[in-house]
């Protein structure tokens, strides 16, 4: 139960007490003042794996300290309680599990709870990123002080009103009842309990032993909304007179308008109410979206050559060759090596880049799904010219991000239109310009030599070598911010980001894992879990081989080697459930990994079945290939908020681990992605997906919740990859395994995007 | 302009408007019906999914001027009337299955689950793992399990 204050029964017990306040406000609002320092920034361990001293996500949560008191829940007369979270929700469930930390506190229903995104804050500075699967882990703590410090005060109102002390008085359901049954709802109390100055109050938190919310399965509270269309999203909003707007892009990477040969022709097309040029190419507006990629498609432009002119994926792996950094002299011990290449892939979302936005003289509105609203407005402001505090952010609910929604591509060239034409447009991207001219995951190799001798491991060393990642767009001034007291020395951020997020989970050894990177020509971005699947599945096919070496069996190796009981627990578990070992058909077999991240632990078993009946299944304009027909993922975040959010999760990951390593990557040629259509880029498909798929959520005593949102992708993609090896006999050193093999007609790439068909009623069914 | 004249979701509406302009566009840029998402334009991720007359169709690949004046266009927005209820069996499958996480695709995983569910009927038989295998919506997030599951239990119930 959350107490009032001087219980020194709990001060004995050594419950923590958290600081908030109530604001000055005619309802009742209370804020929350702090975090509690992360457990791990004061640990000086000597250890060589930095990633224990201080993972990524304590920079982050250490990072949103000065400012977390920000957060402040409000009680509504209407009996509703309000909350704008500085995150975006994109799909990953972060409303609910925060409406399910108020209603625990506040001992409401969830339906009572009414969580919005907050606009653009600039006094949040670091706290409004969503990003790393920081949300639950940085939030969790001040979002119920807030809560519970709202609890207080209403308690002290009703007690007033009932007549009656405060501890004889109960909350349930968004009542609060006294001993004689009598009971008044907090909407009553939401004035009464207000405070007319703000005032500091101490509070306790409920301990997790009472929780009757957390911890527990919900629903999702957007999943009505969901399934009925009315969840908004940023192309559904109808802001006066912001008209569809595209842009037409050049046929090469960041190319960009050297000259426009029909101009006034284009403007007088059916619909069309403008068409200039702006810095990444030839704007329409028109009446319909359909309207604008007539226009678009008519365009005459000539265009400037591109940032990644006359490059192929062939040219790509000889510049990160020549960036590699060296594996130092070969141990005089029996060793296992592997090189690895994973080629580009697009971390599009369904729904693509979009943004309103509304430009006047002296101000500026913009709408978007921004996971760095803070960062957006800065630069938008600049862009045009502006005060930051002229421009304002809304935040809206993203369809998917997986790492694409961390920039704002979009809203900046809204913005950069709608001042140009004077007039607000509903700017969207075309999918063929989302796949080609999007953000990418860096095509990257792996190089790995794991010395041993008998049945120890002496020593591991991983070599990254990367096209570069883009980090601009927040997280990367996280990391400088705190540079200063992360014990990296003096490195750039991508390489700090790389050491802070991989962690050496298992025994072996003097371990070293290091990243360089080249050319910053191609538009990328963190994707879902960024550099860890790549680096795992490396890691975990070389473990494979390793056990093969040592004649162990590939669960039995990874049980005796990784460090902790926390992960030898979710492992085993895996194996148990998934049945690990059973006797499979030729052909087929289980592959089994492990991944720790974001104050997690994670396994994944699946099976594969690679016989050609099923590899060469057909599905029209798809890639069958190999299939897995189950996976099992076990997992331990800790205090899981919302068990059955993080199922989601997880099993989104699954999908991700899946296309990874089998189906999904772009192809770059001559200085442009061949991809430009779902049935290009192959992401995981009903055909591909799992037929069985269980996912267990580890019993946890933590008290504190770990990330979520890309923790399984990792370990999903691993697996996959090891079950491929070990059904095929032969380790694969490609990702995904299809890249080899072209298996679409690439569209042409002028004019840039494809007209839509004409014969959808033929496909009736 | 050319004036168009169809039924949505049991209303008949006209539309004045150039006979090429996608369905999609008719429907959410001059109807203001945003249910049906766009993903793509070339009928290939399926998030436009809708019926017409009762089978799936993609409004991003139907000219407006192919439809005619007895056509019925139901969108999700219009899927529970056609049973009579505030929702659907099938969108209380998706409640009850949780299966919704960004929801950007799901109007037009419903609406082709719908279909899919009728289809089979009509053959006289069960939904199978092909089935569902044959589904070409994409869903980024990655539901796809919990779609199978929620296929399966709203065709019980429709």
């Amino acid at each position: 139960m959350t107490g009032s204050n001087g219980d020194g029964l709990d001060e004995a017990i050594g419950r923590r007490r958290f600081l908030g306040y109530v604001l000055a406000a005619p309802t009742l609002v209370a804020a929350a003042e702090l975090v509690p320092p992360a457990p791990a920034a004061d640990a000086q361990l000597p250890s060589p794996e930095l990633t224990e001293l201080l993972d990524l996500n304590d920079v982050m949560t250490a990072a949103a300290l000065p400012t977390s008191g920000l957060i402040s829940v409000e009680v509504n007369p209407d009996g509703t309680v309000s909350f704008a979270l500085p995150r975006v929700e994109v799909g990953q469930g972060i409303t609910t599990s925060t409406a399910m930390l108020i209603a625990e506190e506040l001992a409401v229903p969830l339906e009572r709870v009414r969580v919005t995104l907050a606009d653009a804050r600039p006094e949040l500075v670091f706290n409004q990123l969503t990003g790393g699967s920081n949300t639950t882990i940085a939030t969790y703590t001040p979002i119920r002080v807030a809560a519970a410090i709202a609890r207080l005060r209403l308690l002290a109102a009703a007690a007033a009103e009932l007549g009656s002390a405060v501890t004889d008085l109960t909350m349930k359901a968004g009542m609060i009842i006294d001993r004689s049954g009598g009971g008044i709802d907090i909407g009553a109390l939401a004035e009464k309990a207000a405070s007319t100055e703000t005032r500091r109050v101490s509070v306790e938190l409920a301990p997790r032993g009472n929780f009757t919310v957390i911890g527990k399965a919900h629903n999702r509270i957007d999943a009505l909304d969901a399934v009925t269309g009315r969840k908004k999203f940023t192309m559904d909003l109808d802001i006066p007179d912001a008209k569809p707007t595209m842009v037409c892009r050049p046929p090469t990477i960041n190319g960009t308008v050297g000259s426009v040969a029909n101009l006034a022709e284009v403007r007088s097309m059916p619909g069309v109410t403008d068409v200039v040029v702006i810095s990444t190419g030839v704007v329409v507006r028109a009446g319909t979206f359909g309207q604008c990629v007539d226009a678009i498609r008519a365009l005459k432009v000539a265009w400037r050559p591109g940032t990644a002119e006359g490059k192929s994926d062939e040219s790509v792996l000889r510049e990160l060759e020549a960036a590699e950094l060296p594996l130092g002299l070969r141990p005089p011990a029996p060793v296992v090596e592997g090189k690895f290449t994973f080629y580009f892939r697009s971390n599009s979302a369904l729904e693509p880049n979009c943004a309103v936005a509304d430009v006047g003289a002296d101000r500026a509105e913009i709408w978007s799904a921004l996971k760095s609203p803070i960062v957006a407005q800065r630069a938008i402001a600049a862009k045009l010219g502006l005060p930051p505090g002229r421009v304002i952010v809304h935040v809206t609910e993203g369809g998917g991000s997986f790492g694409r929604k961390l920039f704002f591509d979009a809203a900046l060239e809204a913005a950069e239109v709608s001042q140009k034409i004077g007039k607000p447009v509903k700017l969207m991207w075309h999918r063929a310009d989302d796949s080609r001219q999007g953000r990418t995951h860096p095509m990257a190799t792996s190089r790995v030599r794991a010395a041993y001798v008998g049945g120890t491991v002496l020593s591991y060393k991983q070599r990254h070598t990367s096209v570069s990642t883009d980090l601009g767009h927040g997280l990367g001034e996280i990391i400088t911010a705190m540079a200063a007291r992360l014990p990296v020395g003096d490195i750039g951020f991508s390489q700090t980001f790389f050491h802070l997020s991989q962690a050496m989970s298992y025994r072996f050894g003097a371990s070293s894992q290091l990243l360089s990177e080249t050319d910053r020509g191609f538009n990328t971005g963190s994707m879902r879990n960024v550099y860890s699947p790549d680096v795992t599945c490396a890691r975990e096919l070389i473990v494979d081989q390793l056990a093969a070496r040592m004649g162990k069996d590939p669960y039995r190796f990874r049980h005796d080697f990784l460090r902790d009981d926390r992960s030898r627990a979710v492992l085993a578990k895996a194996a148990e459930a998934g049945d690990w070992g059973r006797p499979m058909p030729v052909g087929t077999a289980q592959g089994i990994a492990f991944h720790a991240e974001y104050k997690a632990v994670s396994a994944a078993l699946v099976e594969i079945d690679c016989r050609p009946e099923t590899v060469n299944r057909p599905i029209r304009d798809g890639v069958t290939g190999p299939r897995v027909t189950k996976a099992v993922f076990a997992v331990d975040v800790g205090l899981a908020v919302n068990p059955r959010g993080l199922e989601a999760q997880m099993m989104g990951c699954i999908m991700d681990g899946i296309a990874l390593a089998l189906t999904s990557s772009l192809h770059l040629d001559d200085g442009y992605f061949l991809e430009a259509s779902w049935d290009n880029y192959f992401y995981t498909r009903q055909w591909n997906t799992p037929p069985e798929l269980q996912i267990i959520i580890m019993p946890s005593t933590s008290e504190e919740p770990g990330g979520a949102g890309e923790l399984g992708v990792a370990a999903s993609m691993a697996a996959v990859a090891c079950a491929y090896g070990r059904a095929t006999g032969t380790m694969p050193t490609s990702f995904p395994i299809n890249h080899g093999t072209l298996s679409f007609v690439p569209k042409p790439t002028v004019p840039p995007v494809p007209q839509s068909p004409v014969d959808g009623l033929n496909d009736a069914r | 302009m050319p004036e168009h004249t169809f039924r949505v979701n049991g209303e008949q509406v006209t539309v004045d408007v150039a006979g090429d302009v996608r369905l999609l566009w008719v429907l959410r840029d001059i109807l203001g019906i945003t249910g049906p998402k766009y993903g793509c334009g070339i009928n290939v991720c399926k998030a436009c999914t809708s019926h017409i007359n009762g089978r799936a169709v993609n409004p991003c690949a139907i000219p407006v001027k192919d439809l005619q004046p007895t056509d019925e266009v139901t969108t999700i927005e219009g899927l529970p009337a056609t049973v009579g209820e505030d929702l659907h069996p099938m969108q209380q499958a998706w409640l009850d299955h949780d299966v919704a996480q960004c929801g950007y695709c799901q109007p037009g995983q419903i609406m082709a689950a719908v279909a899919l569910v009728r289809r089979v009927a009509v053959e006289g038989r069960e939904i199978t793992d092909v089935d569902l295998d044959g589904l070409r919506n994409i869903c980024r997030c990655g539901t796809y399990f919990r779609i199978r599951e929620a296929v399966k239990a709203g065709a019980e119930h429709m």
